[in-house]
């Protein structure tokens, strides 16, 4: 199987469905000839000229909004934010327009749209543009919310994103543009709400998504050494979220550690820890434990940043933390 | 009392003995949508409506002229204060009536309300209650039917007050920029909410806020249905054969307060009482009439025509059922799932 960058992976899906359906087209800064601030969309505007790969102002509320409304009449736009830091100048268009919609207007319309957006800190970029906002939109009934960690899933996932009939936000992450892993060439589509397994492991449930769930193997990988069996969890898909697969994995294993770069409080580790305790509570050998990002505007200064994001090391502890040792 | 805003003196529109019909059309239509609003207005009152409800009343030129000026095929999209254009598009006055009512049989299932009509089949594309947001969404469409080298044409309607956001001025730059086919129609009622327009804009004169993006834009005298028409008919042409948008400020006022809930205590009867007599329906009435195009007998069936219709409308809405709890959860995901 062809082994693909996340970036790669990515551009292929974009690439793919640009050529299947003429109602697909992309929306955003810079992702003609500057190519995307990160890349995503090269080589696309030589393809498919400046009609379907179309450059924007800096005016995000206004070229969402725009998305929505050419969602609503039938073609399919692919918008790129630079950052998700910059979405929040969007945050109306899409949490009162293109979520409410449908339902709003009695089933009358429907809103095919796709948000790509990278979160995620590490790169030193400070306050501004380190976040993890993916739960902002996963809160919101009417949005459909993606976080995928691999290079297979980011294609899969942004495939079936393009095709589904409702706004869905695609939450990308700075520092897997580089990551590597197979990619399954041509037709690959992975559905959407579905977590996947990424390792088996019998002693705890580690539960992560996006860049956290590399995180998290890597903890399981140190966990082995030592002796200790533990299963990750993929989430890939935050609204639809897919309770089932955690708690079966949380019922057999006992332990959950709940993993998220962003910050824990009202996070995804919160909504999950409320699942496991309603649902699996009588299977707990011990308190659920949560890593997340440190509460705090993220720091410029290199130690402090490093200091602020989840790392393997916090993983492996509270891995510990439910065995009795800290 | 002096009018505060300047009326624009415009070339009177002549009257042509062949547009009878159109002509009867249109006091009809601006006749219809002031009665369903008191209407509407009375059944706020009796509870049978809810939520904010604002009306069109004083406006029914603007909103009847600028309908007019629009192909069947062509696109509306509006803010909130929308009920008389979705009754100028030709929905059932008994479904949107329905929908006031929060019932199962309304343009929306009873999922919308007032503020949120919307009718795909005669293309218009909603009412939206957050202030400058659907001015985005106009430009979306206009992009889709570029994107398709459609002939159809976007009018996007909002109130003075909404030139005053961010999105507006987003909006406004993408069109021009993009060369879209939108009429971007502003209904300046004077008024947002409480704020007279000089309070919240530094630009009094709306239309002048349109040269910072190099756009055509005029200011109408709102009141005139022909004349709004007729500006809205130029508009329109440009957008579809020049593909370019363009602005209008139709210079209004509304004759209640803001929403129903209001009652208006910020403005004087004498401004009030100056602005009533310029009442939009009874001018076009009279204009018919000196101009021998309306017969007083003409006037008086459609006159009860009229009432039949709102008549007719609220018992539909009376006697439609409520929406089923047990569908709660339907229409939140195109395609079902939660
Ligand atoms: C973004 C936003 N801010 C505030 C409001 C509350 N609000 C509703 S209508 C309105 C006044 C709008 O005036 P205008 O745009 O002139 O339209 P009109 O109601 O006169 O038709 C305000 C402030 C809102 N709905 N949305």
């Amino acid at each position: 199987m062809p082994v693909l960058t996340y970036r790669e992976a990515l551009n292929q899906a974009l690439r793919e469905e640009l050529e299947r359906d003429p109602n697909v087209l992309l929306i955003g800064e810079d992702i003609g000839a500057f190519e995307g601030a990160y890349k995503v969309t090269a080589g696309l505007l030589s393809t498919f000229g400046p009609k379907r790969v179309r450059d924007t102002p800096i005016a995000e509320e206004g070229f969402v909004g725009a998305g929505v409304g050419a969602a609503m009449v039938g073609l399919r736009p692919v918008i790129e934010i630079m950052t998700i830091n910059f979405i929040l100048v969007a945050m109306d268009q899409i949490v009162n327009n293109a979520a409410k919609m449908h339902h709003m207007f009695g089933g009358a319309v429907s809103v095919p749209l796709v948000i790509r957006a990278p979160g995620g800190g590490g790169h030193q970029l400070a306050a501004q543009h380190s976040q993890s906002l993916e739960v902002w939109f996963a809160h919101v009934p009417g949005l459909k919310v993606l976080a995928p960690a691999t290079p297979a899933d980011a294609k899969g996932l942004l495939k079936t994103a393009i095709r589904d009939d409702n706004p869905v936000m695609f939450i990308e992450n700075l520092a897997l543009y580089n990551t590597r892993g197979e990619v399954p060439a041509g037709e690959h589509l992975v559905p959407i709400g579905r977590a996947d397994v990424k390792r088996a492991g019998r002693d705890v449930t580690i539960v992560a998504h996006s860049r956290m769930t590399l995180l998290a193997l890597e903890a399981a990988e140190r966990l082995a050494r030592d002796g200790i069996s533990a299963e990750v969890v993929d989430l890939r898909s935050l609204r639809p979220l897919d309770r089932a697969t955690v708690v079966a994995s949380v019922r057999r294993t006992n332990r959950a550690v709940l993993v998220e770069e962003g910050w824990p409080t009202f996070g995804v580790t919160a909504e999950l820890a409320a699942t496991i305790s309603s649902e699996a509570f009588d299977d707990l050998d011990a308190p659920v434990e949560r890593v997340g990002g440190a509460e705090v505007p993220m720091p410029y200064a290199k130690v402090l940043e490093r200091r602020a994001m989840p790392s393997v090391d916090d993983i492996v502890r509270a891995v510990y933390r439910t065995r009795g040792r800290a | 009392m002096e009018l505060k805003a300047r009326v624009p003196t415009h070339r009177e529109v002549a009257f042509r003995p062949e547009d009878r019909e159109e002509l009867h059309r249109l006091y009809h239509q601006m006749l219809l949508i002031r009665r369903f609003e008191e209407r509407v207005a009375e059944m706020y009152t009796r509870a049978r409506v809810g939520g904010y409800t604002h009306l069109n009343i004083g406006e029914e030129a603007t909103v009847v002229g600028s309908a007019a000026a629009l192909e069947p095929t062509d696109y509306l999209i509006n803010s909130y204060r929308e009920h008389g254009h979705v009754l100028a598009r030709g929905t059932d006055p008994g479904r949107v009536m329905a929908e006031l009512f929060g019932k199962e049989t309304g343009v929306v299932r009873g999922r919308g309300g007032s503020m949120h009509l919307f009718d795909l089949e005669r293309r218009f594309l909603g009412g939206y209650a957050i202030v400058g947001s659907h001015l985005p969404l106009a430009v979306g469409v206009a992009l889709a039917i570029d994107y398709r080298n459609g002939r159809e044409v976007v009018m996007c309607a909002f109130g003075e007050g909404a030139t005053n956001i961010g999105a507006f001025h987003e909006s406004m730059n993408l069109a021009k920029l993009w060369r879209l086919p939108i009429v971007f129609l502003c209904t300046n009622n004077q008024y947002a909410m409480g704020a007279a327009v000089h309070q919240d804009s530094a630009v009094v004169e709306i239309y002048r806020k349109a040269c910072a993006y190099d756009m055509r834009a005029q200011r109408v005298d709102g009141m005139d249905v022909l004349g709004v028409r007729e500006a809205c008919r130029e508009a329109v042409r440009i957008a579809r054969d020049e593909r370019q948008p363009s602005f209008i400020e139709a210079l209004s006022y509304r004759f209640r307060g803001h929403s129903m809930a209001d009652p208006a205590r910020y403005r004087t009867q004498e401004e009030v009482q100056a602005w009533v007599a310029r009442d939009p329906v009874v001018t076009f009435r009279r204009r018919l009439e000196e101009a021998d195009l309306i017969a007083a007998e003409e006037a008086e069936l459609l006159a009860d025509r009229v009432e039949r219709e709102v008549n007719a409308a609220i018992d539909f809405a009376e006697r439609s059922p409520d929406p089923d709890p047990v569908d709660l959860f339907a229409d939140v995901y195109a395609g079902g799932g939660d």
